[in-house]
């Protein structure tokens, strides 16, 4: 199937404003997401002055509005994909093409992450080119043990001093198998950007994870 | 206001020839903050957040034009002007200096273009854009390096096809490179590789680490700071994230070792840093000094003194 269009359903529709200042606001943002995919699992402040359509989260659209463009197809969730304002938001701030299949995605936003595919669906790149992979954008409640299914990981890798505990949730059940499968795929694999109320965390490629 | 510049002008290129002070106040919209458009700002992001998922791989980026000739670090500019916040506070070296041509450039161009507060006190600064040094005093967490980088391929001057080099790094086959660190020891005796020593980056990618003296290697191991290296002309980004293992290639028969320097700094005193040779008159009168300026300077302030400090040989305590 190609691109979804929305144009049609939603002629009138006056998109919520973007960034209160473009520029600083993605440099911003995109800066919080550096540090975040630097050191794995520490939480960034992501402050954001942006209000966009439910159930799109203020810190998703922070991260993909300063991240995404005409050059990278756009896969959402099908809560987001319901949603008709979320698109014509999306395609008004970004330019970026929405993508019906996961698969030719650089970038997704994952609204529901206990129904979130597999990331075997997604681009993880090729052996030559493994940054041709796609970057995953979790929206969850907290970055605690008491966020609801909030699961526990330990974590090493590049990026951790030693290691480090890190709790997120909601997450599937099983995210510390599949961040295990992500991790034995390296250098290919996806990158997991996790938004929740105010902050961001990373999970890249690299980090390994296990069950704490 | 009248005609805005035109972005395109070299003019930055040759600040210090320009008479005018080289201030934050453009005319609003002459530039864009830190100088690129903001789309070449998305696509330099998107490469830097692939190079730290992936340390030590090359992302390709489509490198823009910039106003700078290539050998002035236009990979570093880019990588700098796309990380550059209003709060950061800059500093640039060259050779460990704040105060050659090329720092001043540089630092004049993004206090033009972006209006950041520079420094040269390497504890003061957000983000460090470098050429072949890497400064003495420890990085810390919330630290930027950005280094200047001319070749990014450790591979290139063993097999230069592009096709080749990508395939060596998928598989890991990295033999080629230390065939040719074994060279060294077959004609020299020792490894005689001094810069641009090639390092293995978490177990995985083999890097260039552009060229600082092997000294320098292992400041990169576990360092606290992000490393980010950005080359212009062959438009590569690579990265090492904070606390991230590098470990100099070597062999257990002849294990990497850093330079040492038989005298401290003729101006500090100062050992256990790199020197550079600073030749004082025509009959051979030489002395050997810090290349990290700030370093030197600091101590110099701080009462440290070496054995040409005043000017006087020999006058050192
Ligand atoms: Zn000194």
């Amino acid at each position: 199937m190609p691109d979804i269009s929305f144009e049609s359903a939603t002629p009138s529709y006056v998109p919520a404003a973007g960034f209160g200042d473009p520029v600083f606001g993605a440099q911003a943002a995109f800066r919080a997401v550096m540090w975040a995919l630097s050191r794995p699992g520490r939480p960034e402040p992501l402050p954001v002055d942006l209000v966009p359509p439910a159930p799109l989260s203020a810190e998703a659209a922070a991260v993909v509005l300063a991240l995404c463009d005409h050059e990278t197809p756009l896969w959402l969730d099908p809560a987001l994909a319901a949603a008709p304002e979320v698109a014509a938001f999306l395609r008004f701030h970004t330019g970026a093409p929405l993508v019906a299949e996961p698969g030719a995605a650089r970038f997704a936003i994952v609204s529901n992450p206990l129904d979130m595919l597999d990331f075997s669906v997604f681009a993880a790149g090729s052996p030559d080119y493994p940054d041709a992979s796609a970057t995953l954008v979790l929206q969850l409640d907290g970055f605690t043990p008491q966020a609801p299914a909030a699961r526990a990981l330990r974590l090493e890798g590049p990026g951790v001093e030693g290691a480090l505990a890190f709790a997120a949730g909601p997450l599937p059940a099983d995210i510390a198998a599949r961040l295990a499968g992500n991790r034995a795929l390296f250098p290919r694999g996806v990158d997991l950007i996790l938004t929740a109320p105010g902050a961001v965390a990373g999970l890249p490629r690299s980090v390994v994870a296990r069950e704490a | 206001m009248s005609a805005a510049p035109d972005p395109a002008a070299p003019d930055p290129a040759t600040p210090e020839s320009d008479a005018a002070p080289a201030g934050p106040l453009l005319p609003e919209l002459a530039y864009n903050f830190a100088y690129l458009d903001e789309q070449t700002k998305r696509m330099i992001r998107r490469a830097i957040l692939k190079a730290i998922a992936i340390p030590g791989y090359q992302v390709p980026f489509a490198a823009r034009e910039m106003p700078m000739p290539y050998g002035w670090g236009t990979g570093g500019v880019q990588v700098t002007a796309a990380v550059l916040g209003p709060d950061d506070v800059l500093k640039v070296i060259d050779q460990g200096a704040d105060d050659t041509t090329n720092a001043v450039a540089i630092r004049g161009f993004f206090e033009k273009t972006a209006g950041v507060a520079t420094t040269t006190r390497t504890s003061e600064a957000s983000v460090i854009q470098t050429r072949h040094r890497i400064p003495e005093q420890p990085l810390t967490e919330r630290q930027i390096l950005v280094y200047q980088v001319p070749i990014p391929e450790p591979l290139r001057f063993l097999e230069p096809r592009e096709t080749e080099t990508r395939q060596l790094h998928a598989l890991a086959e990295y033999g080629l490179v230390h065939v040719k660190l074994y060279e060294d020891i077959a004609r020299h005796g020792h490894i005689a590789t001094t810069y641009a020593y090639p390092v293995e980056v978490a177990g995985r990618y083999v890097m260039d680490p552009s060229p600082i003296p092997k000294f320098d290697n292992p400041k990169m191991d576990d360092c606290p700071a992000l490393q980010l290296f950005g080359a212009g002309r062959e438009k590569r980004i690579y990265a090492i994230p904070p606390h991230t293992r590098v470990r100099s290639l070597d062999f257990d028969d002849h294990p990497f070792r850093v330079q040492r320097f038989a005298e401290p700094c003729a101006m500090c005193g100062a050992r256990g840093v790199y020197l550079d040779e600073v030749i004082l008159d025509d009959r051979g009168g030489r002395m050997f000094v810090c290349s990290d300026t700030d370093h030197c300077e600091t101590r110099q302030a701080e009462g440290h003194h070496g054995g040409m400090w005043g000017g006087a040989p020999g006058a050192a305590a």
